[in-house]
Formats: C-alpha cells, structure tokens, sequence
C-alpha cells in the first residue's frame, strides 16, 4: 500500500502559499482566506506548522478585517461569514485569538437583520453618492449575531443569501470565540432542523436535497449545541456509509462520483454520529493515498486529477479521522486538531 | 465580463448590486428603464451560469433580482428548463425551482406531474425522487384533494418505484424512497407506550437486603435495592415530549402524584425522549399498597413528529416492600461482586408459572391497532412477495435488505399478538448473507444482525430463561441477589430490545463485541453491569450509564480504551464541548481547577455523577496509576 508523503505535501502547500501569481492562484483570489485555513491546519496535521511566519500571516488577516467586524476572503473583497470563520480558525490554530477585539466579530446583539438592511441601504445610497469610483466598495457592516434572520437562519453578508452553511460558520464561530450566547441558539437548531430531509440527511434549505456537505454543516451545528438527539442516527448513517463506493472512495450523493474531499464531509459527519464503523476504513484510506501527487505534492480530487490545496487539505483531514500514523488527531465538529480545541475549552 | 470568466469573484456580484440599487433609486426612473436594467441582470446571471452551473453567487443573484419584481414564471421555468436537462442533478437549479414554485404559487400537484416526467426519462434521478417525497409529504401534512388516504396513494408509489428498482438494482437512487414508503407504511402518526416497569398487573417487592432470595416472587419485578425509592419506567414506540404529573398521573398511598418528576432518558437537555423515568419514594415499614398510574389521559404527550398521544392507558401493580433483616447472624458475604462463570447458577424451573405471567406483563398490547391497520400488513406482505420475486431473479443486495427490512417489519408490527417473531431466523440469514455479499457495509449488518438476534433471544419465554441465572456469593456460596441475564459470548456488536429489559438489574454482556452500549439508559433498575472484553473505544462512550442512578458495580476490563486518538462519542456525552445552553455541565465548569481532572475531562465529566462500589478498569490502555487515582478523586466511594 503507497504511504502518505509528508514531506512532498508540505513542499506543496509552501509553494502554493507563496506563488500569488499562478493562475490558479489569480483564480482564487477572492477565497485565499480559506486557501489560508486549508494548507495552515494540513501543515498542522502534518506537525509542520512552524514552517511559516506566523506574523505575515496575522497582519495579513488582520488586513481582511472590516470595520464591522467581518472578514474579506483576500484584501480589497468584501467581508462574508465563510471568510471569517477560516480567519478565526486561522488565529485559532496560531493560539492569537487574543488579537480579535471580540466584542467587535460579535456585536449587534440588539439588532434585527430588518433594521440592519434598512441601515444599510441608506449608509449604502449615501456612500455610492460620494465616492462612485470605487471599484470594490467596502460597505457592509455585518457581523454574525447581526446576520440571524426571524426563523433562525443566518444570511451570509448583508445580501441575505441564507444556507445552513452559514449556521453552521455561525455556531462554529461564535464558539471558538466562546460567545455562543450572543446568538438565539434555539431558534438557529430548529431552523437547521426544518432542513433535514426525509431520508434523514439535510439541505441548504428547507426541501434542499440532502448532500454530504450540507450534512456535514448541520451535523456539525448539532454537535455544537449539545443538539445530535434529533438526528435519525440510524438512518443518516446508513445514508451516510451508502456514500462508499467499489473503488474505496466516498461520493456526496447518490450515484455520483467520489471525491477525496468527502472523505472529510462524509467520515466527520459519521464520527460525530458514531456510525464510522459501517464504513470500510481501509479501502478508504487507500482511495486516499492514490489520490496523492507522489511526484510533486499535493492530493487531487480522485487518483490521477491535478492537486490542489482544497484536496490536500481534505484528504490530510480524512486520514486523521482514520486514524493514520504520524498525524495530529482532528476535532470532527470544529475541523481544527483536537489540541487546539481543548486548549480553547480546556485550559483551566 | 470578469462575472461571465469567473462567476465566483462574489464582491463583483455585490458591486452589480450596488449599481443597481443605484439606478433603481434614481429620481428620473420608470418601468421602462427599471425592466431594462433588471432584464440585463438576468442576461449577466445566465451568462454566468453558463460558465459555471453551480456558483452559488449566480443563482442568489438571481433570486435577489427576482425581489425587486420582474420576470415571469414561465421565463425561469424555461431558464430552468435549460440547466435541468444538462444537469439533472444540479441542486442549485433544483433549489431555485422550489424557489420559483414557491414564490410563484405554482401547485404541489404540477411540481409533482414534473418530478414524474423527470423520472419517466431517467429513473436514476435522486433529485428528482427527494423532491417528489418534499411535496408528498406536505400534500398528505395539508390533507390536500387526493391526499387524503396513505392507503391509497401509497401502493401507486409502491409500483412507481419497483420501477425504478427492479430495472437496476445496484442503483440507488430508488432505495431510500423506498425506505421512507417503508416508514409511512409502518409507522403509526400517533405514540403509543411500547412497555413499562413496573408491568401491569405485577407484583412488585421491594428488598433492601441482597442477600434476600424469596422465591415467591418473579425475578422480572423483585427489586434488590436499598436506595429507599423505586422508578416507574415508560417506554415509547418514539420519541415524546410533555410527560409531566399531568399526563401521567400516579395514584398511591404513599406519595404525592404532584411531587413526581418525570424525566427524559436523553442526552443533555433534551426535553423529548423514548423513555422517561419517575422515581417513587417508599416508607421503611412494612408495606402493602396498589399504585395506580395513568398515561395520557390529559392532552400533552406529543411526539417529535408532531402527533399526540391519543391512547390513554392505565397501568396497575402492587407494591410490597420487605423490611430489613434485624438479625445480626447472618452468613458473610463477599465484599466484591465478580460475575465470573464460576459464580453462576442457571435459574431454576420451580418458578416457571410465575415467569411466564410475568414475562406477558411486560409489553403492553396495544389492541385498537390492529383492526385499524388491514392495509398496513396488505401493503407489506405484498411488497415482501415483490422482493421475494426480485430474488429469485437476480441475487442483489438491495433485494436481500430490503427483504431483511420487510420482514423484521412485519414481526414487530405481529408481536405482541402472535407472541412470536415468525421470521428471525430468515432475516438472520439474509443479514448474514449480506455480510458476504457486500462486505465494505459488515459492520452495519452485523449491527443489524445482533438487534434481530437480541430480539429473538427475548420474545420468548423458552429462550429467556436460558439466559437468566442465579448469582452464587463466592464467600457464603449462598444464592443472592436479583437474577442475572447472561448475554455473554454472543458476538453482539450492538445492543437492542431494550423494552423488553426494563426489569434487568445484573447483565453480563462480556465477550462480544460491543462498542457502543447506546439505548442502555432505558434500564433503570441496572446495579451490576459486566462490559468486559468488548470493544469500548473511550470513556464518552460511557455516557448512557450515567443514567443508572441504580449502578454500583461496573465491569469495562478489556476494552480499547486509550487506544484511540479519534473519539467517536465525543459529542454524544454532555461536556462543555457540546455547548447545550442551559446544561448541567456548564455550572461544573468552574467547580474543578483541579488540573489532573482537567487534563483528564472525560473521566471527570462520565463519572461525577456515578454512585459506584466497584469498578474493573484493568485491559486498557489508560489504565495506569495516575489514572487510577484521578478515579479516587472523582469517585471517593470507591
């Protein structure tokens, strides 16, 4: 059986951290702050953290910061809730949540998303007024507790796309940042629950089909909240295990095609539900392995396909779920190495 | 032109609108020009979309062009129309349409016509299947025209989806429609109490002394306990909320019914359970009285489903309670329980027509079911002669599983009436043959297997008392204590049939293969537990004993716990982890700076609540002296 090259995939990640000026980098320029959570926890996992400069690092973050409080996905985009949850794992992982004035990520307890965006037009109306040659204008004042809706929800920015992704990003983190209160916890549960679906999996929306990211996201949720007794463990799990396919590797849905990254949306969504058991473990982890780029780093979507940093992360991920030698234990729910999290929760 | 390159640069889809907003405030604007600038955001979107069906940013975009009022249903439905024949998968296409079905008030009936023609042309269409559930489910919720009788509509949906699943049965797509047409045929909308402890109509002895062995009584209802109080146990077909004092209400001589708290047997703060617990308080003396105990007779039971409870019943039992033993010579005995073969005694035939009134006390018969539900065993026994056909045709595994599913079906929904599982062994079979047939899925039929196993062992009376022993105290060699269910060496690898187990106090489940002991909450009156020798990963996997206020002595030897750094059960137990607003573990969190436990938070939170004499720890990785002290610490009693 091939082994995880360590040492190629570290290359890997270091390289692409540091071309900004490849296509693919270009291409995603507007997520580099994910691009940032992905390679910075795989190089973690891989015990290879203190391979970069921790301070270009923060004062790179801290320039995506927005004066609401939000994080960009890469200096000079507008702030969204994906971007500042990698931003606050990111700090997370480096042990420097002390540099985020809390209060400001998450603020607005008060507010209403209704009189957010009512707030918002206006200041936006005057604002476009003023300075129109603006190319990316820096106008949203989110900040999390601000983006719960009525029904529990939570909109991504102030344009009001609603996912359980976002509750999901939500929760996480407001508790990495142990502020879980500032949020109606109990009406964002019940609104991740009108998404599960009947074949006990969840959707992006209420009726959305299930699928092993959404599931991931409101498993993960759930978890958070003290909150997995309503999920059908019996049934999901089977939905769940039922994402193996012959080759070892797991799809997102039925009869589709597997992909490494499932190994992390579908195997931590089966540990949280404590059914990773009906899986094969071993084919999986092979599946894994002929994923990787041997040659030059980096681990692809399925075996022979071009690598990128998303994949290797994934793929790095699922391997520590499996249990794989030589890598660090990663938390299933927060998707950060279990001694991170316990250094947040249980320092004394 | 950046939007149409690369439609995930989602700040530009924020600058459009912001220019839109712009436009659409302006003081010289008319519908004219509103139409035009609104029609050329639907033209960058498509563009967009055509670059990459699946951006997240395009389709909002979209949905947030919509808002300010322009298009027609018929433009998105053709728009749709396009992307759900190259894709029919596309979820984002398929969430937009319920978005426009939605907005555009569309009808449940027309969206369902569609999901048809989608699954006439190609039947490997998930997609399309889990919309038609959305909408029949809210078609059968609103008791829509048409809707109205599961009975008749159910069987079109059986020969619908044969269809599907007969024409390829390695595809999936069919099988979990399938599953939920199961579960609207089987499973009743309103609760119904599955059994309880004490049973109706028992006699129940309350003995303070271990050492008392009176035979009069049955072992399913002479409790061995000297904590001064009994519980009443409820067990549910499902998950309820709203058992409180007053829709349950308990009438005896002894106590107050207002006093009674009902708890849920759930995990953190969960208000809705399939068990629940009341803990009745008994005087010393000597004492004879009937408690009376009513369910449901007051609306508030409800389901999590949504259904209320709407069969009140009434369970009755005496309640005799045996005074202390004044005299002083009695034989020693050992200081240590150890549920070792030598120590066991096979139960005894004196009894038997005391076990076997008992052993019927224990499952309620809930008898209006049966007239009601004709069409619920037609449905069945028509779809396991489908099955039975598909096998014969070709071996596939979704044939045998589904089979297996029918079948075990069918036997739950028989028994308590026929007083036997007519097909245990024949589904026993298939789950093992699937176990060979596809081996990446073992484990879960193996689990499977040791449910329907577990289920056969304990409907009958016969096979029961092959399991029940009699506890010899190694010292005294006298017989004491309460019966011990031996359900050792059966290569369980998950346990089951809990509601027939409420009355268990000592189990042996050594030498299986047990790595989750989830659902033992249920059995209240457990004080000695043997675990030894299975496959118990970590201490969270502990959680369900944390319930058993009864539990004195406890066997975990010979586990793999340690071994492990992934923890399966780590947000299945209540710890500051899994922040359930309002939980007991919140307020312990300051209680410990103790930094031995902090580092060992695990054993600290499963075992702060545990009442133990005894526990057998030896065979695990963290079973090393500083662990056994950190144990001392958190469990003084020990």
């Amino acid at each position: 059986m091939a082994e995880l090259a360590v040492d190629k995939h570290v290359k890997y990640i270091l390289a692409v951290e540091k071309n900004k000026d490849s296509f693919e980098s270009v291409v995603m320029d507007h997520l580099r702050m994910n691009g940032a959570y992905w390679g910075l926890t795989a190089l973690d996992l891989l015990g290879k953290l203190d391979s970069v400069n921790v301070d270009e690092v923060i004062s790179w973050i801290l320039k995506c910061q927005h004066e609401s409080g939000g994080f960009s996905g890469n200096i000079g985009h507008d702030p969204h809730i994906l971007y500042t949850l990698s931003a606050v794992q990111v700090l997370a992982l480096f042990n420097r949540l002390d540099v985020l004035d809390i209060d400001k990520v998450a603020t607005c307890i008060l507010s209403c998303v209704l009189l957010m965006k009512l707030f918002a037009h206006r200041w936006l109306y005057e604002s476009i007024v003023s300075s129109c040659t603006s190319c990316f204008a820096q106008v949203s004042k989110l900040d999390i507790t601000g983006l719960q809706n009525e029904d529990g929800s939570f909109s991504g920015d102030m344009w009001g796309e609603v996912d359980t992704r976002f509750s999901y990003i939500a929760i996480c983190c407001l508790s990495i940042l142990c502020c879980l209160d500032k949020i109606n916890v109990e009406k964002a549960v019940s609104y991740i629950l009108s998404c599960k679906n009947l074949d006990g999996g969840f959707g992006c929306t209420p009726g959305g089909e299930s699928h092993a990211g959404q599931i991931f996201c409101c498993v993960g949720a759930l978890a958070l909240t003290g909150s997995l007794h309503y999920v059908d463990k019996d049934l999901l799990g089977w939905w769940l295990c039922e994402r193996q396919v012959k080759s070892g590797g797991l799809n997102g849905r039925p009869e589709k095609l597997p992909d490494v990254c499932y190994s992390w949306w579908v195997l931590s969504s089966l540990i949280m539900i404590d059914r990773v058991h009906w899986i094969d473990k071993e084919k999986l982890v092979k599946f894994i392995l002929d994923c990787q780029d041997v040659e030059n780093g980096g681990i692809s979507d399925r075996p022979d396909d071009a690598v990128d940093v998303y994949h290797t992360y994934f793929g790095v991920a699922g391997l520590s779920l499996l249990n794989y030698p030589g890598l660090k234990a990663i938390d299933p729910a927060y998707a950060l190495p279990v001694d991170v999290v316990n250094r947040i929760f249980f320092s004394g | 032109k950046l939007l149409e390159i690369n439609p995930e640069s989602y700040t530009a889809w924020n600058y459009r609108k912001l220019a839109v907003e712009h436009y659409l405030n302006l003081p010289d604007c008319n519908p004219d020009s509103i139409k035009s600038v609104l029609d050329d955001e639907l033209r960058v979107v498509e563009n967009a979309l055509r670059q990459n069906f699946k951006s997240y940013g395009a389709w909002h975009h979209r949905k947030w062009v919509l808002s300010k009022g322009n298009s027609s249903i018929d433009n998105e439905l053709r728009l749709l129309d396009k992307f759900q024949k190259a894709d029919s998968r596309n979820f984002h296409a398929w969430n937009y349409r319920r978005f426009i079905a939605e907005s555009m008030k569309r009808s449940k009936q027309d969206e369902l016509k569609y999901t048809e023609d989608m699954i006439y042309t190609n039947f490997s269409n998930y997609s399309a299947w889990h919309n038609r559930s959305v909408l029949l489910s809210a078609l059968f919720e609103k008791k829509a025209e048409g809707f109205l009788s599961k009975e008749k509509v159910l069987p079109e949906e059986y020969e619908f989806i044969h269809q599907a699943i007969f024409t390829d049965p390695d595809d999936q797509s069919g099988w979990f429609y399938h599953l939920w047409l199961l579960d609207q045929t089987v499973t009743t909308d309103s609760p119904l109490l599955a059994s309880s402890w004490p049973g109706h109509g028992s006699d129940v002895l309350l003995v303070g002394d271990r050492r008392y062995n009176g035979s009069a009584f049955s072992p399913f209802s002479a409790l061995h306990s000297d904590s001064g109080s009994f519980p009443i146990v409820l067990y549910f077909n499902q998950p309820v909320g709203g058992v409180n004092s007053s829709t349950v209400t308990v009438e005896c001589g002894f106590n107050k019914n207002e006093d009674l708290l009902w708890k849920p047997l759930s995990a953190s703060n969960s208000q809705t359970a399939r068990v629940w617990v009341a803990h009745l308080k008994v005087p010393s003396s000597d004492l004879h009285s009937t408690v009376e105990v009513s369910v449901g007779h007051t609306k508030g039971i409800i389901s999590t489903r949504g259904f209320e409870y709407s069969h009140p019943s009434m369970l009755s039992f005496k309640v005799h309670v045996q005074p202390m033993e004044r005299d002083s010579s009695q034989v020693s005995v050992a200081e240590s329980i150890s549920l070792r073969e030598e120590n066991f005694k096979v139960y005894g035939k004196q009894s038997e027509e005391s076990i076997i009134d008992s052993f019927d006390q224990l499952i309620i018969k809930n008898g209006h079911e049966t007239t009601a539900s004709n069409w619920r065993f037609e449905a069945l026994a028509k779809e396991i002669e489908c099955f039975r056909e598909l096998l014969s045709l070709v071996d596939c595994k979704i044939g045998k599983l589904t089979l297996a599913r029918l079948l075990k079906a069918y036997d739950a929904m028989s028994y308590p009436f026929a007083n036997k599982l007519v097909h245990s062994e024949e589904v026993l079979e298939l789950y093992s043959d699937l176990m060979k047939l596809d081996p990446t899925h073992y484990q879960y039929y193996k689990d499977e297997h040791s449910m329907v196993l577990l289920q056969k062992v304990t409907s009958s009376k016969e096979s029961l008392i092959q399991h029940c022993f009699q506890y010899k105290d190694s010292v005294s060699s006298a017989i004491c204590g309460p019966i011990c269910l031996r359900l050792n060496n059966l290569s369980l690898s998950r346990m089951g049939a809990f509601e027939k187990l409420l009355w268990v106090q000592m189990l042996d489940l050594s030498d299986n293969e047990l790595q989750s002991i989830e659902g033992l909450e249920a059995m209240q009156l457990l004080s000695c537990l043997s675990l030894r020798n299975n496959k118990l990963r970590s201490l969270t996997a502990l959680e369900p004993l944390r319930k058993l206020k009864l539990l004195r002595v406890l066997d975990i030897s010979y586990n793999q716990i340690g071994d492990h750094s992934i923890d399966t059960t780590r947000y299945l137990c209540s710890s500051p982890l899994s922040h359930s607003v309002g939980s007991e573990s919140n307020k312990d969190e300051t209680v410990t700076s103790d930094v031995a436990l902090i580092e060992n938070w695990e054993a600290f939170y499963i075992f702060k609540d545990f009442n133990l004499n005894q526990l057998d720890i030896v065979g695990n990785t963290i079973a090393d002296e500083k662990f056994k002290s950190v144990l001392v610490k958190i469990m003084p009693k020990l």
